[in-house]
């Protein structure tokens, strides 16, 4: 193939230079941006000055052991929870499959204020139908916002019911991919249905899998939205405070640029440590 | 009925019997998003298990009216979303053809950049692309604060890529021999070939630009200049607020969405499945 130089460069130029100030650049600046003390204009050169901050701020190990905790249990749950749907909205033997699909996938176009807010008075602690339907079969009222522990298993739930099925979704398509005569020799050769789960459809499911493993973990680790509106700003008393919230905090609230920087920073380290193992995850074996 | 059938039957029942709870739980937001959109505040806030609409939604959204112009920011957010995806497409479909193509110096770096910085968190970009937007650009309150960052998205470049590189090189071929331009070929050959690509990459797109939340409340903080989610989150935690009204815009936010998803089901799974493709 000839090269084309100037053709190719006049359909690429407009998404470059959009792409180049505001995604690569930014991704510069902010990195820059984290060593400079920003408080004072204008600003100045001081390498500890927000990292040095960050290793001994309370706050910030406490957005990040909340991040960490909610990674932790909400994902491998609710990607549990995407391998069951799809494997079963996938079966041969389901009935209505459409109406079983859009209760899965609906949630995808839910936007996340919208849900947010009724998530937050469905939890309600006196008029909420959640503690409603508790007390009625004899269970006593969750107090979902005062306490920590009830308040992150709420973020944890609104964020499964919010993914589970756009996970699902990825995770169907990858399980049709799968040829059905695989299945059949397995069944001739009366494999059972569970053992054909654990033997074929996992092993071959598992790049699909760590893919969405990956998306969720790096979603969930930049958590905003649920902190700040249903447990109100990462409430109770910071229980619920994540990554997110300390960035938006001290970036848009305290107008800290320099350390809300440092934060955003230890995010991409995150996410680059997460995409280095999900390569060797999915490393193709020699 | 022989065993095997027999054996089948009890599964399919089985089957049934877990996946429609579950079904019914994962419902049951929505449900309950629509029941309280339709009832008063008082009904809201009784001891009462209410799982059936009434017959309130107009005066809750008259209420959501009051508390903020919901009218208004539905207007923004549709004008935002449109133009947003005609562009996003547009450019992304461009530099994926221009990418799928054509042989140029540089095409390892570009392809390299996107696919290295692709699952980079969206967090580390926010500071520099509002310092940028609001104090250099001096464009916060505006409508092209809303529209043009997020443009940067690589998603549609890959997708787009993927697609234009599938179809058959010789279809391209034949008309260049013709002597037809290259930026006709894209237009007038490529862009129709890829119609369901176009479609699925449009829906995603759409759907990202009008649930975006943190960008527009960042950029976009001012009464007149909000976004419809962004409106309605100003809402929520306030103590003299009508629920009601703040639940009539979710469904307002929410059910024109699911009649998108329902009509073009086929596109939208397309298109957040090829998500996984690169």
């Amino acid at each position: 193939m000839r090269y084309q130089n100037a053709t190719a460069y006049r359909f690429l130029a407009p998404y470059l230079l959009i792409f180049s100030v505001f995604w690569v650049w930014p991704i510069i600046s902010s990195f820059l941006i984290s060593f400079q003390a920003t408080r004072t204009v204008p600003w100045r050169w001081a390498p500890t000055f927000n990292w040095g901050r960050l290793i001994g701020d309370p706050a910030f190990f406490n957005a990040l052991k909340n991040t960490l905790l909610i990674l932790v249990i909400q994902v491998p749950v609710m990607i549990s929870l995407a391998i069951v749907m799809a494997v079963l909205l996938n079966s041969p033997l389901l009935k209505a499959r459409g109406l079983y699909r859009f209760a899965f996938f609906a949630p995808v176009v839910v936007g996340e204020v919208a849900y947010s807010a009724v998530f937050r008075l469905m939890f309600n602690l006196n008029f909420g139908i959640i503690n409603k339907l508790l007390n009625s079969v004899g269970l006593p009222s969750i107090d979902w916002f005062s306490n920590v522990t009830p308040a992150m298993a709420l973020i944890m739930i609104a964020v499964t019911w919010r993914w589970a099925g756009y996970n699902a979704i990825i995770l169907l398509a990858g399980l049709q991919s799968i040829p059905d005569d695989v299945y059949e020799a397995a069944t001739l050769d009366r494999v059972s249905k569970v053992k054909q789960f654990f033997y074929i459809t996992l092993p071959l499911l598992k790049p699909i899998i760590v893919f969405c493993a990956v998306l969720s973990i790096i979603g969930t680790m930049q958590l905003f939205t649920e902190p700040f509106l249903i447990t109100e700003r990462g409430g109770p008393g910071g229980g619920t405070e994540t990554l997110g919230l300390l960035l938006y905090r001290q970036g848009f609230r305290s107008l800290n640029f320099g350390y809300a920087s440092a934060v955003a920073y230890t995010m991409a380290g995150l996410a680059i440590a997460i995409t280095l193992v999900q390569l060797w995850l999915t490393k193709e074996p020699k | 009925m022989s065993s095997r059938s027999q054996a089948r039957l009890g599964r399919s029942i089985a089957l049934h019997l877990f996946l429609t709870p579950l079904a019914l739980i994962w419902l049951f937001p929505l449900w309950m998003m629509v029941v309280f959109s339709t009832m008063p505040d008082n009904g809201i806030f009784s001891p009462g298990i209410e799982l059936l609409p009434h017959d309130n939604f107009v005066e809750n959204f008259n209420n959501l009216q009051r508390d903020t112009n919901f009218v208004g920011a539905i207007g923004i957010s549709v004008s935002v979303a449109v133009t947003y995806t005609f562009l996003s497409v547009l450019l992304t479909s461009m530099a994926g053809w221009a990418l799928a193509r054509y042989q140029f110096v540089g095409k390892g770096v570009v392809v390299a950049i996107i696919l290295g910085t692709i699952t980079l968190p969206y967090a580390v970009v926010l500071i520099p692309q509002f310092i940028m937007v609001a104090r250099d650009f001096q464009l916060a309150n505006t409508w092209v604060a809303l529209i043009v960052p997020p443009l940067f998205n690589s998603l549609g470049v890959l997708f787009m890529r993927q697609s234009f590189s599938m179809m058959p090189g010789d279809l391209f071929d034949a008309a260049r021999v013709e002597g037809v331009k290259e930026w006709r070929i894209f237009l007038f050959v490529a862009l129709p070939l890829a119609r369901p690509m176009l479609a699925a990459l449009a829906i995603i797109l759409f759907l990202a630009s009008w649930n975006n939340y943190l960008w527009p409340l960042l950029i976009n903080s001012q009464p007149g200049a909000m976004t419809a989610p962004v409106a309605l989150g100003t809402l929520i935690g306030l103590t003299k607020v009508s629920w009601g009204g703040i639940m009539a815009g979710a469904v307002m936010l929410t059910v024109p969405m699911l009649v998108v998803f329902v009509l073009l089901q086929r596109h939208f799974i397309a298109g957040i499945a090829a998500g996984a493709i690169k």
